[in-house]
């Protein structure tokens, strides 16, 4: 069906990458934690907020606003606006979109915010209307979230491909050591394999420390061109290439894929470079088992592969083959669709040499991924981009 | 294998009384049919009309061709558990109170694949067969039972939560003097029932079959009188805080249309026992029912109305008789929603002409009073919502889905 060849996205860059540090619960609203993304953003650029022309916002609790209601709480008046409501897909989905206005003359500085809040029942109420098929055929059963779905795919995925608890826990267990320097991280405390093995069971197999903890915050960073972007004095980021796929393999009855398995021919093609030329990985973690499925589906490893990868490297910032470089959501915290963005924020940091936490050594190209939205049994967004350090 | 229950001894008064909750009950529209299907103990998923893909969960569109036409239609609940998890921490205080819980998916040989609650007695990577039920929010879940019955599986304590099964639990028949009260007395009794209290207006009033009543294991006479609201109350206050299932077998039947009738003092009689009398049950039993419905093995768990099929659609030839099961019929569903607070289920089961004396004079098929009280048994067990006891009342149902025009027009002829 594909008709013709991806067009490169030029100049187009990406920079100004802003955390509003994470708290595990917040008595404030959305509208004030995006509201503080946003004039950090600004702060970062030297603009005045009604400078931005093009904006995209992606949370799970702004309700009962969308985008164009923050346009009037925030006071903007932008002539692009987009609302990306892509759980942990959003950041890729909301970059591919900026990117593409601003390539085309549609918008020239947009700012991509993502951010929630959480209140101490918020996540309850979260997962009880989370999507029409969760209400009518998952969230009844044992009401166990994203653990309960995430237990089925794992589970499967070990019987199928062999991974063992370890395996998982590796994973983890790297992720926590990256998070050390961070300073927002919600969970710095070393992790040894042996208290990762030795937690308690959630629901089988997921235990304890495969979870992420539901927090309060946002990121943000802003796509525009390259020249804006240095005439502003910001480092920016080039954006090499992107896919994104929704529903993919909807016959398979468990997930052991996403759509990162459709298009990762593509991605690489169009960015020209391989899976062995990248210096960083940031996938998207609410859940190791989902990034061995990414290491797999996005060609670093083969299919059912990827528990003999993560055996065979160390995925620190000081190691071989680094992965979610600031701890992941695993150890800062999943702050609702500002996770979502996570790897992109910090992929944007550790290209322009000032990561929050340990900077990876020359990093010169980064893979971030993105997943999102167990509408029912499955995650069904999907998405990656390439970046790479501007000349 | 499941562990067969042990019979409960008395309630500790130290303990805590685990009060009633209910799992999220919110479901779409469109869930509903699977409510229908799961209130008559059917596995109905809709089918595509066009395609015949089998669709779930419940949609507006075929995913196959997009079709609007997605009719629930029975199919094969037959399936392979591909994976299980074994939830011990939940967002919801009904599960957490019930931790921990397991969970599976399906793959159906139909086609879909489903997450299920499951019987104890299933495994990972073995054949299962799915069974709609329906929660203690009165919301359709589906459970996944080993494929063919173990022992002692309706003791499992996921199956027990879904049904309302009479093992080990106290029940009361209203009225003990009907065939239809004292076959249900026997049946409950068979079924291990601990206590069945048989309810008998003017006990010093003989009547066949005493003697018989008198001899059933577990059975214990009270008096009760459905249209003293005297009575009713004394009873509950006696008997209430531990009675786990009410069955109501009041009846009153008589012959004849509105206009034919002189006078309403009959009408009057049998509004008294079938609408006035439901109320007066409610009323003094509903309360404690409900906040008994999670109180441990025997926790309340039903009221069962028995109906007239008549109450759907009346019949001339008893046409005052249909008019009052009809407010009967009305009055249950109010009750319904009400006693689904505490998870008490209210069960209909319709039922056409008896084999008793009251319908000497109508042509067979009948309904034996063993085989109403056996379907009341099953509906318990299976924990059903709706049940049509017997031909008559099938065909009624049957030609009421189709046009219930033709069904009113040849009921007078």
């Amino acid at each position: 069906m594909r008709s013709s060849q991806r067009q490169a996205y030029d100049d187009v860059v990406l920079c100004a990458p802003v955390t509003v540090a994470y708290r595990r619960y917040s008595i404030n609203t959305a509208h004030w934690w995006i509201g503080r993304a946003l004039r950090a953003l600004t702060k970062q650029a030297g603009l005045r907020h009604k400078d931005l022309d093009g904006l995209t916002v992606s949370s799970f609790t702004v309700g009962p606003d969308t985008a164009i209601g923050l346009t009037q709480h925030f006071g903007l008046s932008p002539r692009w606006l987009d609302h990306v409501p892509f759980g942990g897909a959003s950041g890729i989905v909301a970059l591919r979109r900026a990117a593409r206005a601003v390539q085309a003359g549609d918008a020239d500085l947009v700012a991509c915010l993502a951010g929630d809040t959480n209140h101490v029942d918020s996540f309850r109420k979260t997962l009880q209307t989370f999507s029409r098929f969760a209400q009518d055929a998952v969230y009844p059963y044992g009401s166990g979230g994203a653990n309960a779905s995430f237990a089925l795919i794992a589970r499967n995925y070990m019987n199928t491909y062999g991974a063992r608890r370890e395996d998982f826990g590796k994973i983890c267990v790297a992720q926590r050591d990256n998070a050390q320097a961070v300073p927002h991280a919600l969970m710095k405390k070393r992790l040894t394999l042996e208290e990762y093995m030795a937690a308690r069971a959630i629901s089988d197999p997921i235990h304890l420390f495969d979870c992420v903890m539901p927090c309060a915050g946002a990121e943000a960073f802003l796509v525009c061109r390259e020249t804006t972007a240095r005439s502003l004095g910001l480092e920016p980021v080039r954006l090499l290439s992107t896919i994104e796929r929704h529903n993919a393999f909807p016959e398979d009855a468990i997930q052991v894929r996403g759509g990162w398995a459709v298009d990762a021919g593509e991605l690489w093609s169009m960015a020209g470079v391989a899976p062995d030329d990248v210096d960083f990985a940031e996938t998207y973690d609410d859940y190791p088992v989902i990034s061995m499925m990414q290491l797999e589906d996005l060609g670093f490893c083969k299919k059912g592969e990827a528990a003999e990868f993560v055996r065979a490297h160390t995925l620190t910032n000081d190691g071989s083959f680094p992965h979610n470089t600031c701890g992941g959501q695993l150890s800062v915290g999943q702050a609702g669709a500002a996770g979502g963005y996570l790897g992109l924020v910090e992929a944007v940091r550790q290209l322009t040499d000032t990561a929050l936490g340990t900077q990876v050594p020359n990093a010169r190209i980064g893979l971030v991924s993105g997943f999102g939205m167990i509408n029912y049994d499955r995650g069904l967004a999907s998405g990656a981009a390439i970046l790479a350090r501007a000349a | 294998m499941t562990q067969p229950l042990a019979r409960p001894s008395r309630k500790n008064p130290l303990r805590k009384t685990r009060l009633p909750l209910s799992p999220h009950g919110a479901r779409s529209r469109t869930a509903h049919g699977l409510t229908m299907a799961a209130a008559e103990g059917r596995f109905a998923l809709q089918t595509c009309a066009d395609c015949g893909k089998i669709v779930y969960p419940p949609r507006d569109a075929c995913p196959a061709c997009l079709s609007p036409r997605l009719p629930y239609k029975d199919v094969d609940g037959r399936g392979l558990l591909v994976a299980e998890t074994t939830i011990r921490v939940s967002t919801e205080p009904y599960f957490r109170e019930r931790m921990p819980w397991r969970i599976g998916t399906v793959c159906l040989d139909a086609g879909p694949a489903l997450v299920a609650h499951l019987h104890g007695d299933t495994r990972e990577g073995e054949r299962v067969r799915l069974e709609l039920k329906l929660d203690k929010s009165g919301a359709p879940v589906v459970l996944a039972l080993p494929e063919k019955d173990t022992r002692h599986m309706q003791d499992d304590p996921q199956m027990r939560e879904l049904t309302c099964d009479p093992k080990f639990r106290r029940v009361l028949i209203t009225d003990g003097r009907t065939a239809v009260g004292q076959a249900l007395a026997k049946a409950f009794s068979e079924v291990g029932s601990s206590i069945v209290f048989v309810g008998i207006a003017d006990t010093w009033k003989p009547f066949t079959s005493m003697e018989a009543l008198h001899g059933i294991a577990g059975v214990e006479i009270v008096p009760f009188d459905i249209t003293d609201t005297e009575s009713v109350q004394e009873q509950a206050e006696q008997n209430g805080g531990r009675i786990d299932i009410i069955v109501n077998t009041a009846e009153h039947i008589r012959a004849g249309g509105i206009i034919d009738r002189r006078g309403i003092t009959i009408a009057r009689e049998e509004m008294d026992v079938r609408y006035f009398g439901l109320m007066r049950l409610a009323q003094a039993f509903g309360p404690v029912m409900r906040f008994r419905a999670a109180d441990g093995v025997n926790s309340a768990a039903a009221i069962v109305n028995l109906l007239s099929v008549y109450a759907l659609m009346n019949w001339p030839a008893y046409g005052a008789h249909s008019a009052a099961e009809a407010a009967c019929l009305s009055a249950t569903q109010s009750l319904r929603a009400e006693l689904r607070a505490g998870g008490v289920r209210m069960v209909n089961v319709f039922f056409g002409p008896l084999e008793t004396e009251w319908f000497q004079t109508v042509p067979p098929p009948k309904v034996a009073p063993a085989a109403l009280a056996r379907a009341v048994i099953e509906a318990l067990q299976k924990g059903l919502e709706d049940v049509f006891v017997g031909d008559i009342a099938e065909d009624v149902r049957a030609r009421l889905a189709v046009n219930p025009k033709a069904l009113e027009r040849e009921l007078t002829g």
